[in-house]
């Protein structure tokens, strides 16, 4: 514990990461006990119909791949699986495409593919995707595969798909990180944007709070109170070590990653009230970018790195301000309302999402940055944290369903939801991961 | 949580603290704290054998175990979205500062609590406000900066935990724990 004179000076931070207090019960990253459900409650107005042929061979591999890639495009709530009729032998990349007998079945688009064994060990998934409105091949592919990359494979074609028909990316190869508590203890875990694959990062019996992923998706930031207090920590993911980032005097919390990774805002507690501060990832280099009386928390990064948005009393209530990285006078953004906080910019930098307090209830609400209009667009009421897609299509959320916590997911135009949930434990604190290359 | 009389944090800051000195400067330091234990002991402290200069030197920690000293009471509690101290913590916070003044070796943590309501991280900045609250008021009373460390704990360490205003209101609060005790 840093009490005065304690405070670690720069250099030390490092050596911070060990030993682990004695509340702290794994450090690692292993399959987690449970897996999230999802559970789609709404869908997009104009969805596209796609026949997602089961692809030949995939039986011996399971789960098979054409239902991964199907359920994928249908929880994005813009396409709609067609049942597929028994077809033998089945139709390949190989095969001549019959447009007009899948145009009969209402399909606008169809995917084939077959898994094939390579000589040299391992798999190979082939796929084509078909337009069949302008009877053209719009691409064919084949990616390497194993028996435990099955998943991964059937998200990849599955983002295929969704970009050549979208024209944006998709998103069904990221990951999401999110805690979860079970009783008394605390887990910090990520799993594949579906909710699958859950594997746990920390384990602990103090909370963690605010896990936020670094710009290249190798490292999280989160806080974790192990040591009694409120500790900044980053994680590496491929090898399960990490490093404080900011265990000043007083309380470390809010880390928010700068565009290109090389800073971190914080919000500090050392020179008295909550104030925020960029560092750098290591815990050097801490500067001081807001000065006020007020709480100014929960920073976070634009898009084009040029501003932090974050949330300040300043005004009397909790609103929502965007400030230079470099510095300089706050702008407030929000004002209707006495409660709006936890700003998210999206991805193209012109969109906000934010918690506002409507009523009795906080809900997920839209700002416009270009024309300043805002609209809610959840109807829960307990909403916290919202996160958006890399490609900013969808929100993932906290929400609280019949006294548990869950993660929601809504469309940013409001249309599709979707529900996570596991089985005895509460969920929180999500946060969709970037983009990974 | 909420916000709606956030508008005078910066009176309220400069009222409890105003609060803090006025009683510093009435209450002459030996005089006993005023009380703040709800079940009101028939027998007033000052009449208690008081623990002889020898023992303390030997032990001045006992007092803080001690069920029947006022110092082993370490919970401020505060009111829907405010942060200054309650005159009926007041004793309290002023028995602490004169033990941190008697103890230049004592070290405290003071962590601040918030109820469950609305954001965690801006609740995590409501409980260090209060924390802070509350250290800035045991150093105007002659505590010393680095014997204390304020920090908060937001909503994730409630000790009550239905969603209802008589939890809440437990969870809007203030812990002072001594080295040794965190």
């Amino acid at each position: 514990m840093a009490l005065a004179g304690k405070e670690q000076p720069e250099e030390a931070l490092y050596l911070r990461s060990l030993p682990i207090a004695a509340t702290l019960l794994a450090l690692w990253i292993a399959p987690a006990g449970a897996q999230l459900s999802i559970e789609i409650t709404g869908a997009g107005a104009q969805r596209i119909p796609v026949a997602i042929v089961p692809f030949a061979g995939e039986a011996a591999i399971p789960p098979g791949l054409s239902g991964i890639i199907r359920t994928d495009l249908e929880r994005s709530g813009l396409f709609r699986g067609l049942e597929i009729p028994p077809l033998s032998p089945l139709p390949t990349e190989t095969a001549i495409v019959n447009y007009p007998e899948w145009r009969s079945r209402l399909a606008d688009a169809v995917v084939f593919g077959s898994v094939v064994a390579r000589p040299e060990g391992g798999f190979e998934a082939r796929f084509r995707l078909d337009d069949v409105v302008k009877q053209a091949r719009l691409g064919s592919v084949a990616f390497p595969m194993a028996r435990d990359t099955v998943r991964a494979t059937g998200h990849r074609i599955a983002d295929f798909v969704y970009e050549k028909l979208t024209g944006e990316k998709g998103v069904f190869s990221t990951l999401i990180a999110y805690v979860v508590k079970r009783g008394s203890v605390y887990e910090l875990n990520i799993a594949d944007a579906d909710g699958m694959g859950e594997q746990t990062v920390l384990k602990s019996f103090e909370p963690i709070i605010s896990p936020a992923w670094s710009p290249d998706g190798r490292r999280l930031a989160y806080v974790s109170f192990e040591n009694k207090k409120p500790v900044v920590y980053v994680h590496s993911l491929s090898d399960a070590k990490r490093i404080v980032a900011a265990n000043f005097k007083g309380s470390n919390s809010a880390p928010a990653w700068s565009p290109d990774g090389s800073k971190l805002a914080v919000t500090l507690s050392r020179e008295g009230g909550s104030q925020i501060f960029l560092i750098n990832p290591n815990g050097s280099g801490v500067r001081r970018l807001t000065t006020s009386s007020a709480i100014d928390t929960e920073p976070r990064f634009s898009t084009d790195g040029q501003w932090i948005y974050f949330t300040s009393d300043r005004g009397g209530t909790p609103q929502i301000y965007r400030i230079a990285a470099t510095g300089g006078e706050p702008q407030r953004l929000t004002f209707e309302g006495s409660y709006n906080v936890t700003p998210r910019p999206s991805p193209d930098g012109r969109t906000l999402a934010y918690i506002t307090r409507n009523g009795d209830k906080f809900q997920v609400a839209l700002l416009d940055l270009t024309n300043r209009q805002t609209q809610i667009i959840t109807d829960s009421e307990r909403d916290e944290s919202p996160s958006f897609a890399p490609n900013g299509r969808m929100i993932l959320l906290a929400t609280v369903i019949n006294g548990r916590g869950v993660l929601s997911a809504v469309s940013a135009d409001g249309r599709v939801k979707q529900r996570l949930s596991t089985p005895a434990g509460d969920v929180r604190e999500p946060a969709w991961g970037p983009f990974i290359e | 949580m909420h916000a709606i009389a956030s508008l005078t944090a910066a009176t309220l800051t400069a009222t409890s603290l105003a609060m803090v000195l006025a009683g510093c400067a009435t209450t002459p330091e030996e005089q006993k704290p005023a009380a703040v234990e709800s079940r009101a002991p028939a027998k007033p402290e000052a009449v208690k054998p008081a623990p002889s200069v020898e023992a303390r030197r030997m032990d001045p920690a006992a007092a803080l175990k001690d069920p029947n000293n006022i110092l082993s009471k370490r919970s401020v509690y505060f009111d829907f979205d405010k942060y200054d101290i309650k005159d009926e913590y007041k004793g309290l916070v002023e028995a602490h500062a004169k033990y941190l003044r008697e103890n230049s070796g004592a070290k405290m943590l003071i962590q601040g609590n918030a109820d469950e309501r609305g954001s965690r991280e801006y609740n995590l900045g409501l409980g260090q406000r209060r924390a802070d609250s509350v250290k800035r008021a045991l150093i105007l009373l002659g505590g010393k900066e680095g014997q204390i460390e304020s920090v908060s704990l937001g909503e994730e360490k409630p000790v009550c935990t239905e969603h209802a205003e008589g939890c809440w209101a437990k969870n809007r609060r203030d812990d002072m724990l001594y080295n040794g005790e965190y």
